[in-house]
């Protein structure tokens, strides 16, 4: 029998087995931020041990930039922590793309877009989106900063071994039907619970379709359901990406790509489970809730507690409508918004970009709603100038904003006010997720999302645009 | 490093209802805004403690008769969402020692794990059980037994838990924090990263 992509990595990095069972994995890229790293720099410190392989670990600043005036921060914490992260990586000599370097940005964009990211290797971050990565056939994973004191120092983690599901989605996907819908389709088929010890690979003619970027939205919300990694076999497309890329050694770069291909999953590879779903059963899914999983078809109306199957079930619909404020049994299509948000690293890609541009030509953010677009990196933002997309989205009454993880989570000044409700193209629908302990947001496509801003309401994208065949995604 | 096994932990318990409660709500991203863990405990779960005007709500945290409780007791997928390791570090500093759950993410499990508090997971009905004995009686000391893998009340409780055998041996000898572990294969690192094209 064969092997999955995940048992060859796994294979490939292994070191050995400690005293508890578990497997000493080498790490072979490390990304770091501002947020999860400094205590792990100061456990450093008071062990006296240095970072093994500098080389292997790359820094940028996201979750606190503001983006506007981003080298100047207001707030002194957050000031204090980029410093603290430019002292860190010159202490232990850590590459930083810092906001002068040009190559700023949310980390699960950047790697990508430098290279670094690469099929066949193992990637850990401080972040539990590092499941990006997955999208060109890595095993990636978010760690706690304990764990990022143990990369640093040793390149290593200790680590149990995952089982591997494969969810194959095959069929047509119908215009509109965006891979953010896929994955949030996923999520809801397979629960928020639902991917606990598994990594999942996503396979079917759907994703290979995909372009890298959709399928790094798809990978990114993996954790979403559960899967602490979610990945995609490379192939031709994740070569084609990766050629000439800044960390990508171009010098036997035919040799690099066959050895690249050669960790998808083998035909006969066993596989825990597998799952399989219908591209055509996927229509636009919005959140309705305040878990990932609370998912609905923008058609659909609202659950009621009153047709649960369980009384927990029961519970948590109650709970989740008294936090949202929404009614049950009534459309989702049509409640109000105030915000509107596109960017993160689940939708701050050029191809996000380029595709809300097409559509939002001729029309205007509804009176009230204030319309958000950040870039997911400076690189990413540089090109959308180069394409004239900003005065696009100025031009419909979007505000374009500098390069973060912004009102994702809003650690920087970007956030809800009270219960005011955010259309949002991020990944977490949580009590209090966009900055107000009161906000509430509902998860959605960036194409929804722009519908939403122009409506002032929840909409079907498909009513308001003329949306193209999927063929013209990039 | 020679560090302290944590065969059982005792204390008196409280429930925290909800499924899914996520390491956003254990501890607000605002509140990440640091560079050390110091001080996390006074905010954990802040924004169901507290409504938007600082006032006190009705969150069993916040009932008098579970002050000091030491064992968090909760539903399913407990500690999901981001890997921040404030979460479980907030947890700890606000006196927290041990969590039984119907069942944790993993990211929050390992870090609470490191952090040498043992989750244990229960059966739904064996949850229940435990909730309404402490909400019958708040004084009520409950035992998490890594050894034995069971849950016992000063009541006569004794019920069945479950946790993976890695963290059990790994609290068991005071193995928790992996670091000395890691350490100690320098060589085999610098073999392993030989092997690896791109490293």
């Amino acid at each position: 029998m064969g092997k999955s992509l995940y048992q060859k990595v796994w294979d490939a990095h292994t070191v050995g087995t400690i005293a508890d069972g578990r497997t000493q994995l080498f790490i072979g890229t490390h990304l770091i931020h501002e947020v999860t790293s400094p205590q792990a720099f100061g456990m450093l410190r008071d062990l006296g041990l240095k970072v093994k392989f500098p080389q292997r670990t790359f820094a940028t600043v996201d979750h606190i930039v503001p983006t506007i005036d981003q080298d100047a921060p207001q707030d002194p914490l957050a000031a204090e922590m980029m410093q603290a992260l430019r002292k860190n990586a010159d202490d232990f000599g850590v590459t930083y793309f810092d906001l002068a370097s040009g190559k700023q940005g949310i980390v699960h964009v950047v790697g990508p877009e430098q290279g670094i990211t690469q099929p066949g290797t193992t990637i850990a971050c401080g972040d539990s989106h590092t499941a990006t990565h997955g999208a060109f056939g890595a095993i990636a994973f978010g760690i706690g900063t304990t764990q990022v004191r143990d990369v640093l120092a040793t390149q290593t983690l200790a680590l149990e071994e995952l089982r591997v599901r494969r969810i194959e989605v095959s069929g047509d996907l119908a215009p509109g039907v965006y891979a953010k819908d896929v994955i949030l389709h996923i999520i809801r088929l397979l629960g928020a619970k639902g991917g606990i010890g598994y990594a999942y690979e996503y396979a079917g003619d759907v994703f290979d379709r995909m372009s890298m970027e959709e399928r790094m939205t798809v990978c990114n919300m993996s954790i979403e359901g559960g899967a602490r990694c979610g990945y995609v076999n490379p192939d031709a497309k994740t070569v084609a990406y990766l050629h000439g890329r800044p960390y990508v050694d171009m010098s036997d770069f035919s040799a690099t790509a066959a050895r690249w291909l050669s960790f998808a999953s083998d035909a006969d590879a066993h596989f825990d489970d597998i799952v399989r779903i219908n591209a055509a059963d996927i229509e636009p899914t919005v959140t309705w809730g305040i878990s990932p999983d609370h998912g609905i078809s923008i058609s659909e109306n609202i659950p009621d507690p009153a047709k649960a199957k369980t009384p927990l079930e029961k519970a948590s619909i109650e709970e989740a409508l008294a936090y949202m404020k929404l009614d049950a049994g009534t459309p989702i299509k049509g409640v109000k918004i105030d915000v509107a948000f596109i960017g993160s690293c689940t939708n701050g890609r050029i191809s996000d970009f380029r595709e809300v541009a097409k559509y939002i030509q001729g029309h205007k953010v509804a009176p009230g709603v204030q319309a958000l677009v950040v870039p997911g990196s400076q690189i990413v933002a540089i090109q959308c100038e180069q394409e004239g997309l900003p005065e696009i989205f100025r031009a419909a009454g979007f505000e374009w904003r500098g390069a973060g993880c912004s009102m994702c989570l809003a650690m920087n000044p970007d956030k809800l006010v009270g219960d005011q409700l955010c259309a949002s193209s991020s990944n977490r629908n949580f009590k209090g997720r966009q900055g107000s302990s009161t906000g509430r947001t509902i998860l959605m496509s960036p194409v929804m999302v722009a519908a939403a801003a122009i409506s002032g309401s929840i909409a079907d994208a498909r009513e308001v645009f003329t949306i193209e065949t999927r063929a013209a995604v990039a | 490093m020679a560090l302290e096994p944590v065969p059982t932990v005792t204390g008196r318990a409280i429930f925290i209802p909800g499924a899914d409660i996520d390491t956003d709500r254990i501890i607000p991203a605002r509140f990440m805004k640091c560079v050390t863990f110091d001080g996390l405990g006074e905010f954990a779960f802040y924004d169901v403690r507290f409504d938007e005007h600082g006032v006190k709500t009705k969150h069993p945290l916040n009932d008098p008769r579970f002050a000091g409780a030491s064992i968090l007791v909760a539903g399913v997928n407990f500690g999901c969402g981001s890997s921040r390791e404030h979460a479980p570090q907030s947890l700890r500093k606000y006196g927290f020692n041990g969590v039984i759950a119907e069942s944790f993410a993993e990211i929050f499990y390992g870090n609470s794990t490191t952090l040498a508090m043992p989750c244990v997971m229960a059966s739904p009905a064996d949850v229940v059980a435990i909730r309404d004995a402490v909400e019958a009686d708040p004084a009520t000391e409950i035992t998490i037994d890594v050894v034995n893998l069971r849950v016992r009340s000063s009541g006569g409780l004794d019920i069945p838990v479950t946790m993976p055998d890695s963290a059990r041996e790994a609290l068991l000898s005071g193995r928790w924090d992996p670091i000395q572990e890691l350490l100690d294969s320098d060589a085999k690192i610098d073999a392993k990263a030989r092997e690896l094209h791109y490293v």
